[in-house]
């Protein structure tokens, strides 16, 4: 099946990533050692390691086999494009940032072309000819049709497979976290598209859901040692605190997930439910600038204070709001979002009563001390030192957990059902008995009191609460477009979408310093191609997911076309 | 019911008893749906109400069906992401209690309670024979399974009385007779149907009692002989000789045409009573349009005489009468 002649280039790529690409360092990463890897030079032998496996299994080799259950050579191709966008990625950002080909070692030259001929050689794969040439491209980067039916394994194997997973996942979710510069992040990105995209061609991720779909709560379990091993693995607290504000992200993403994955509510206000329970912490924290400047509530009871004040608000917005339908909610919650964050402006003894200090917001909230663990102190655990921002982030975990808990056994309930019934057809749900008012009430305030909770320990890990970060639309998250984009784009009604699509979110205005300005404007445009591409987000939802495997697809596009690939090339070149 | 200036269903006064089987034909455009929708509180009736066992039942959709009237769609509205099962197991919403703090909790109640609904949703399933899809979504099943799962669904609700709304609706001669089957053995399960149809020999075969709505207004109502018999309701479906006001351009030709055919129209004079009557009460209703006070005594027994109905309740209103 594999062309002969193409295997010898595969290693090739690997090997140009141990030679030097430029003379100079200040390339960031250092790519000016013979011998060994740096930097993106990694991504390049990984991605290089990876085509090679893929042809290996290609030829059938024995213990490779798994690799290709479906015998396609759409992964080779998309292996072999991702070494190639990520080679040419850095020759040319190298090319660029230091002025001209000249820089280039010729090592550089080597990599640029050892990435190449995988490539064609891919392309020179024979495919089914069917005589039509848009078919015959599409095979190159389409999923397997026919994938044949796993082998049954042991469950013990099953959850060992799990393992290993989470940990492969835990480790390229912290090489993304820890990338140090911009151009190494971008590789990175396209290096994990690509491979994910490959993955799913070769029909390996359905193989892994369908695993995953067996041992339900042990992948869970795995998910949160991963969450608290992460911590472990930063020697720098600066990581550990994108993490813990990519978890209380991800943590309201998924509190939206109730109100819009659930329900169906589009709510363009939500982030003003993050910004009450905020606002209710510090003021009952014990901070000096606070009105209740006496009042000191231990961390549970400042908890559940916010929680309950954001149900109170939920309750509030949703009693006259979800009476009406569709865009008309949307515009209602918007303008609700809005108001919060200009009464809280205004709230500062001048304009208003004196309750959140207008602009200048609640500052020195004290950390806080639980069980007599101080958690604004680093800590020595085995050996291994946990930052402020670590500690946070271990509490930050348990609150996901909770959210992850009340999500995941809401939406198995009559009451889950209910919501998604409203969802598919409110007229159709209600002509069942169901309370469409009700039902989407509880939805919505639901959603409000998670979000709450996230913000009264975002309110301790920030120092201060300001009205700012509470806007509709920002560029940095968490705002409510941005919530709403986490949740769109990870995946609506799941619980690991909105968890990646945050993280997704948090990482790239974070990472690329250059977007900032412009990350609006990137977003909208990514959100549309993933909309015209895929959209029920990264992370399919099961219902989507039975879709693909009983009578195959109705209405959702399988995954992308041929017509993106020359974009999402240029977009990493 | 009136929408606007339109009377959409006007006096139709309708019983259903306990183990009926009972038709509502009639043209298109007739308000069987509109009847139906009124029925089920989807829309507020203008005037008058539904009692059920005895009850007047409010106007909300959740609490007809909690009262125990189900119906289905006449353009199918399953949850179409939903699996067969889910589907099912949503009609039991009003039958179980589990609130969101049990969901949370998952206490042994909790538990027990879906058990239950699950295997009762099963057992639907299997009467309507598609426990083998249970895990299938909605909207891959062919249409004729739609149509059994949404009457599965209903039935969910544990209703003394269902409303069908078309349920033979572009089915072949097969389905239609699975169909027939399938909704004499709900009656013998001691519920009540109510059926929307078009298709007459599926309403004849299967209806112990068949009314007709024309126009928003029931014309005639009982057995399937005396409604087969009636020649206002032939007249109501094939089309009556030309009588109404024509357009201006074509007032000439007609004029003409009416002269011509004059000789040929003696024995239609049923008909003509019949639309001026229609027309008048319309007018009479436009005037009485003050809300409360509409459709009195007086109007309705206008027009019960023009409709020739035996009862005369004073408003618009059905008597589902089950068990």
């Amino acid at each position: 099946m594999t062309d002969t002649k193409t295997t010898p280039e595969m290693p090739a790529t690997a090997a140009s990533a141990f030679l030097a690409w430029t003379w100079t360092a200040e390339f960031p990463g250092d790519l000016t050692i013979d011998g060994y890897p740096g930097g993106l030079q990694w991504l390049t032998f990984t991605a290089g390691i990876l085509t090679t496996l893929h042809a290996l299994a290609g030829y059938g080799i024995r213990g490779l086999r798994w690799l290709l259950p479906a015998g396609n050579n759409a992964p080779q191709f998309l292996t072999a494009l991702g070494g190639f966008a990520t080679t040419w990625f850095t020759v040319i950002a190298i090319s660029v940032e230091l002025g001209g080909f000249v820089n280039l070692e010729p090592g550089g030259w080597i990599a640029a072309i050892a990435s190449l001929l995988p490539l064609l050689g891919a392309l020179a794969l024979p495919q089914e000819l069917t005589g039509d040439t848009k078919t015959d491209l599409k095979a190159y980067i389409a999923k397997a049709e026919k994938i044949p039916a796993p082998t049954p394994i042991t469950p013990w194997l099953e959850r060992a497979l799990i393992t290993v997973i989470t940990i492969v996942g835990l480790g390229v979710f912290t090489y993304g976290i820890d990338t140090e510069y911009g151009e190494l992040f971008i590789g990175y990105l396209i290096l994990v598209a690509f491979t994910m995209w490959a993955l799913h061609t070769a029909g390996l991720l359905d193989r892994i859901s369908r695993i995953v779909a067996h041992n339900r709560s042990f992948t869970l379990a795995m998910g949160f040692a991963a969450a608290i091993a992460f911590p472990f693995t930063q020697s720098d607290d600066h990581y550990a605190n994108i993490g813990v504000n990519i978890l209380i992200f991800g943590t309201v993403a998924l509190g939206l997930n109730i109100v819009v994955g659930l329900a169906g509510l589009l709510d363009l206000g939500y982030v003003a439910f993050l910004g009450v329970g905020a606002y209710t912490a510090a003021l009952v924290s014990g901070s000096e600038f606070s009105t209740f400047s006496g009042v000191h509530f231990p961390f549970w009871a400042a908890a559940l204070t916010g929680a309950a004040a954001s149900l109170i608000f939920g309750v509030l917005i949703g009693a006259p709001t979800l009476r009406l339908r569709g865009d008309y909610l949307a515009i209602v919650t918007l303008g609700f979002g809005e108001i919060f964050r200009i009464a809280v402006n205004n709230m500062d003894g001048v304009s208003g009563p004196d309750i959140t200090n207008g602009p200048n917001g609640i500052a020195a909230i004290p950390d806080l001390n639980l069980f007599g663990f101080n958690l604004g102190e680093s800590h020595n655990i085995g050996g291994l030192t946990l930052g402020r921002f670590a500690n946070y982030y271990l509490l930050m975990v348990l609150i996901m957990a909770i959210v992850v808990l009340v999500y995941t056994r809401a939406a198995d309930s009559r009451i889950g059902r209910s919501w998604i019934a409203i969802r598919e057809d409110e007229t159709a749900a209600t002509a069942m008995g169901i309370n469409g008012f009700r039902v989407k009430l509880i939805a919505f305030a639901l959603g409000a009191s998670l979000a709450g909770l996230a913000g009264t320990v975002s309110a301790h890990v920030t120092y201060s609460v300001v009205p700012t970060p509470y806007q509709f639309a920002g560029s940095t998250p968490p705002n409510s477009a941005f919530l709403l984009a986490a949740v769109v784009l990870g995946g609506m009604g799941t619980v690991a979408g909105p968890l990646l699509g945050a993280a997704l979110l948090y990482l790239i205005p974070e990472k690329l310093v250059f977007l900032q300005d412009k990350s609006l404007l990137a977003f909208g445009i990514a959100l549309i191609l993933l909309m015209r591409f895929r959209p029920e987000g990264i992370v399919a939802n099961r219902r989507r997911q039975l879709e693909f495997h009983e009578t195959g697809q109705l209405d959702v596009p399988d995954t992308t076309t041929l017509t993106d690939e020359p974009a999402v090339t240029k977009a990493g070149a | 019911m009136r929408f606007g200036g339109l009377t959409a269903v006007r006096s139709v006064d309708f019983t259903v008893n306990a183990g009926e089987i009972v038709g509502l034909i009639g043209p298109n455009g007739a308000g069987k749906t509109t009847f139906f929708n009124c029925l089920t509180g989807l829309y507020v009736p203008t005037e008058g109400t539904v009692t059920y066992k005895g009850t007047v039942l409010p106007p909300k959709p959740h609490l007809v069906t909690k009262a125990g009237i189900a119906r289905t769609f006449q353009n199918i509205r399953l949850f179409a992401n939903m699996t067969v099962l889910e589907n099912v197991l949503v009609g039991r919403h009003t039958r179980t209690k589990e609130g969101l703090w049990s969901a949370l909790l998952r206490g042994p109640g909790f538990k027990k309670a879906e058990k239950a609904s699950e295997e009762r949703a099963m057992e639907l399933l299997e009467f309507i024979g598609l426990a083998h899809k249970r895990d299938h979504l909605a909207r891959n099943l062919p249409y004729g399974e739609q149509r059994k799962l949404e009457i599965a669904r209903a039935l969910a609700s544990e209703p003394g009385l269902l409303l069908l709304d078309e349920p033979t609706a572009g089915m072949n001669p097969q389905e239609t007779r699975a169909t027939e089957e399938l909704v004499f053995a709900i009656r013998d399960k001691g519920i009540a149907v109510l059926l929307i149809e078009h298709d007459m020999r599926f309403v004849f075969n299967l209806c112990d009692r068949v009314a007709v709505l024309v126009q928003g207004q029931k014309l005639v109502e009982g057995t399937s002989d005396v409604v087969q018999a009636d020649e206002r309701v032939v007249a109501a479906y094939l089309g009556e000789p030309f009588q109404g006001e024509p357009g201006e351009e074509e007032a000439a030709e007609v004029a003409e045409a009416e002269a011509a055919a004059a000789a040929g129209q003696t024995d239609e004079t049923d008909q003509t009573d019949q639309t001026d009557q229609v027309d008048s009460t319309r007018e009479a209703n436009k005037n009485t349009s003050a809300p409360e006070t509409g459709n009195t005594p007086e109007e309705t027994a206008d027009t019960a005489d023009s409709t020739t109905t035996d009862d005369v309740p004073s408003t618009t209103s059905t008597k589902g009468e089950a068990k």
